[in-house]
């Protein structure tokens, strides 16, 4: 089996955009974990994730990968993004609308 | 249950790792493990939100491991501080 860290990348280098979080889009585990999943709904962006809870030992890794303490990590076109705060300030800023559309090329 | 931390002591690691930097530090639930943290540091000029933040987990380095469930947190430049008012 492959390990923490080449699922970690192989996931990231596969998809545009890439949630690392507690639960799933439809039943999120955490309150910041949920938010963040519910502004990329917001924008209707095509958004894959990966439940930490269900593997804890890419929930370490992953914190090292990005040299991030805390879940939700979103990735979007392979690079790391930032967590829930994050997410929101650029969501409100506009900067994450036009990050989603030049990683999905859609009109997002 | 691992400790929980207070305000103040969040505040001092922050001011201590990132010398200068002026901080304003809540517990947002009162159970001492989620935070809200306003930094205005001249570090963070040229830098992105993440490379902020990170400067800020890093100062708080094993704390926010073991200790700090959530931190909120609003990195700003004086300039950006100073417009915001």
């Amino acid at each position: 089996m492959a390990t923490a860290l080449d699922r970690i990348q192989s996931a990231i280098a596969q998809n545009k955009i890439l949630i690392f979080m507690k639960g799933n889009r439809n039943f999120p585990q955490c309150g910041f974990s949920a938010a963040t999943v519910a502004v990329f709904d917001e924008l209707g962006a095509p958004y894959e994730t990966i439940d930490v809870l269900s593997d804890p030992e890419v929930r370490d890794q992953v914190k090292a990968y990005s040299n991030w303490p805390t879940i939700p990590q979103v990735y979007i076109g392979g690079k790391f993004v930032g967590g829930c705060d994050i997410v929101r300030e650029l969501y409100e800023s506009g900067e994450l609308r036009q990050m989603v559309k030049s990683a999905t090329g859609a009109a997002a | 249950m691992i400790a929980g931390m207070d305000p103040n002591e969040l505040q001092r690691m922050i001011e201590t790792g990132l010398p200068g930097a002026t901080v304003q530090v809540r517990d947002t639930t009162g159970g001492g493990d989620h935070f809200e943290a306003l930094v205005v540091s001249d570090r963070f000029d040229g830098k992105g939100l993440v490379e902020r933040h990170q400067l800020v987990y890093n100062a708080l380095g094993d704390a926010m491991r073991a200790r700090v469930h959530a931190l909120s947190l609003k990195t700003l430049t004086p300039a950006q501080y100073q417009s915001r008012r």
